[in-house]
């Protein structure tokens, strides 16, 4: 039997409501209030709540933990999701992951760590004035959260998913290199996008949450954060909406929070839309802007042995070779990796229906898939996307494919075809609507040639959103400060990945968690404010 | 705009329509018997019932048009969804998920994800894909 340290914890007594039992309005007061319980708002919870401060989350999802996570997709998906993983952008071009439970994404995501790429670091100082975001100055940052999170590169052999990317690539003379994990006595199953089982998976939920609980935070889970209530320059209160047992709509009940200081971490798409609903000053109409995804897509071959690509832990090898085939501000570059497998992200993602779609299918143990993450928002042709609200308050991204990113799909596909061959595919599957399985390279490249790059036909997801509160010096091109504070705000801070003005280049997580340490070390007083330019 | 002719909660009763579409849908990789295309159209539902209330809507003014007998025979070209053959659903789904009108694409991504979804989370579905489940934990 697994112990399970949420329901530990409650049994210890932490202070964790969920609102969907309320029976009257609420209100309560706290030093900070955190609007997400994600990498950001975990990260910034745990220093806050060590540093003394009164601290509140906020958090729509529920609270599941290991005893919940049954490694079945039907219920992880509804449960642990943003739109149980079917979130879509406006014109349903692009499907996105998005995490909607205590953890936010970590408690799903793949556990990939990487540091902040230095020259995504460079196009910050250079084009944002973020003079503070040198490799140097957020290394301690960095070292303490890979630290606390048990960061290292995987030191068990890669599942064969993995391993054929490595296989492929070093073929073609491209390097890979072992993914570093935030897992600590890791069992290997594969599990980790539904929640991990074991508590292998240092997320937020078994790391920073129960830190913060145990110093007396207080969490409410199905909460939604409506809109802050401004006085003057200043946050006043949080009013949330106590959502009914569905866990979808708002209830009868409301719960207010009144705080010195906000700290918005629903990650990109919800800081924003919460900021959009509140009316905060938006004097250069960049709140909710250049928001980025990582547009992803999807490469699928058919090997001769058994690949599993549902076993094992899934990313362990990536290759960062097709970033740095031309400059960061040229042609859009891409970083390779690979997914997990499991039947339903399978069946959606396989393009066709009825026999067809069935065939591949049933060719499942032998499947194995390449993702290549578009590197946005380094071009004046990659502004990314932007985040609106729907009529019932609830945000929608926008986000146009630019021919621009349409060409780095199409090289994409190419690149990863090349690779699946030289791994000894014997056939390679563009994931296309109007793709079929080829079974030469040639024939896959003259294919990829004539595939027409639109949406709803050439697949498209993305499991990092970043941006739409974009950090910089310059109030007129960016939404925060460099430490996170809200230009016009005096007591308002978002911490979490909206605050990227690009986005990263690699997946993302453990540049939240690095930079919110600063920050919420700095707000903490903790850690010296950085110098003025 | 085309869906906003549609209008019915996506939760009431679709169930002769989201069989017809299952079946064609899934030809090849479910058994012929009710028992299992109940299983795939309950599937479907309880994933409708998860989603938030707006993508519900969304969902909701689809199947009104897929239901509505003019907007069906208009936009997707099939009679009452009971007697719609194998071919003509085919069809159906063959002419918007191909179509030049990403509002028709978009309808058939609708479709594509639910009836996947509803059925590949099925333990009933697994045999067919050679997946084993999820392991045993020690």
């Amino acid at each position: 039997m697994i112990a399970d340290p949420i329901a530990q914890g409650l049994a210890r007594g932490w202070k964790v409501y969920d609102a969907s039992t309320f029976d009257r309005d609420r209100v309560v007061e706290a030093d900070v209030a955190i609007v997400g319980t994600g990498a950001g708002g975990g990260t910034a919870a745990e220093i806050l709540a060590e540093a003394g401060l009164a601290v509140v989350l906020i958090e729509e999802g529920p609270l599941r933990s290991s005893r919940d996570f049954h490694m079945l997709e039907r219920e992880a998906y509804p449960q642990l999701y943003q739109e149980s993983a079917g979130r879509r952008t406006k014109d349903k071009g692009i499907v996105i992951l998005q995490g909607r439970s205590v953890g936010g994404s970590t408690t799903v995501n793949w556990t990939s760590s990487f540091r902040t790429p230095s020259e995504t670091l460079n196009y910050w100082r250079e084009h944002f004035g973020l003079n503070d975001y040198t490799e140097d100055k957020l290394a301690p940052w960095f070292a303490r959260m890979e630290h606390r999170l048990s960061m290292h590169p995987w030191d068990e052999p890669p599942n064969p998913n993995n391993e054929a990317l490595a296989r492929g690539a070093h073929a073609l003379g491209i390097p890979t290199a072992v993914i570093p994990r935030n897992v600590r006595g890791c069992y290997n199953l594969g599990y980790c996008g539904m929640g991990c089982p074991t508590n292998a998976k240092q997320s937020m939920l078994v790391t920073t949450i129960p830190a913060a609980l145990d110093r007396g935070a207080r969490l409410f889970t199905r909460t939604r954060a409506q809109r802050f209530h401004l006085e003057g320059d200043r946050v006043a209160t949080l009013e949330c909406s106590a959502l009914d047992t569905s866990g979808l709509r708002p209830g009868p009940y409301t719960l207010r929070v009144r705080a010195r200081t906000f700290i918005a971490a629903g990650g990109a798409i919800n800081s924003p839309a919460l900021l959009l609903r509140s009316g905060a000053p938006n004097p250069y109409g960049m709140l909710g802007k250049r928001t980025f995804l990582h547009p992803t897509v999807v490469s699928a071959a058919i090997m001769p042995d058994v690949v599993a690509g549902y076993s094992g832990a899934p990313q362990s090898i990536y290759s960062d070779h097709f970033l740095h085939t031309q400059p960061l501000d040229g042609a859009i570059g891409y970083k390779l990796e690979v997914p997990p497998l499991h039947p339903i992200l399978l069946a959606t993602t396989t393009p066709g229906f009825g026999t067809v779609h069935a065939q591949l299918m049933a060719q499942m143990p032998h499947l194995q898939v390449i993702i290549a993450l578009m590197r946005d928002g380094f071009h004046t042709q990659s502004t990314g996307g932007s985040v609106g609200l729907r009529d019932d308050g609830t945000p929608l991204l926008d986000y146009p494919i630019s021919p621009f990113v349409w060409d780095g799909a199409r090289r994409a596909l190419k690149s990863m075809a090349q690779i699946q061959f030289a791994a000894g595919a014997h056939t390679v599957l563009p994931v296309h609507e109007a793709a079929m399985p080829a079974h030469s390279l040639d024939e896959a490249l003259r294919q990829i040639d004539a595939l027409p790059m639109e949406i709803l036909r050439m697949t498209v997801v993305s499991a990092h959103v970043m941006g739409g509160c974009a950090m910089g010096s310059d109030p007129h091109t960016s939404v925060i400060e460099g430490n996170g504070r809200y230009h016009q705000l005096e007591n308002l801070y978002v911490f979490d990945g909206s605050s990227f003005p690009t986005s990263i280049g690699a997946n993302p997580q453990l540049s939240i968690y690095g930079m919110v340490s600063r920050n919420a070390s700095r707000l903490a007083g903790l850690a010296p404010a950085p110098a003025k330019p | 705009m085309l869906l906003a002719l549609g209008g019915c909660a996506a939760s009431s009763d679709h169930h002769d329509m989201l069989r017809a579409i299952a079946r064609v849908m899934l030809d090849g990789a479910i058994p012929d018997t009710t028992q299992a295309l109940d299983a795939a159209v309950q599937g479907i539902e309880v994933a409708i019932e998860g989603l938030p209330p707006a993508v519900q809507g969304e969902i909701g003014q689809l199947f009104g048009l897929l239901e509505f007998p003019l907007t069906r025979r208009l936009l997707a070209g099939v009679g009452p969804w009971s007697r719609a053959t194998d071919a003509e659903i085919a069809a159906f789904l063959q002419t918007w998920r191909t179509s030049n009108s990403t509002l028709f694409r978009s309808g058939y991504a609708a479709l594509h994800q639910l009836v996947m979804a509803g059925w590949y989370g099925n333990e009933r579905a697994w045999p067919g894909i050679g997946y084993p489940g999820p392991p045993h934990i020690a």
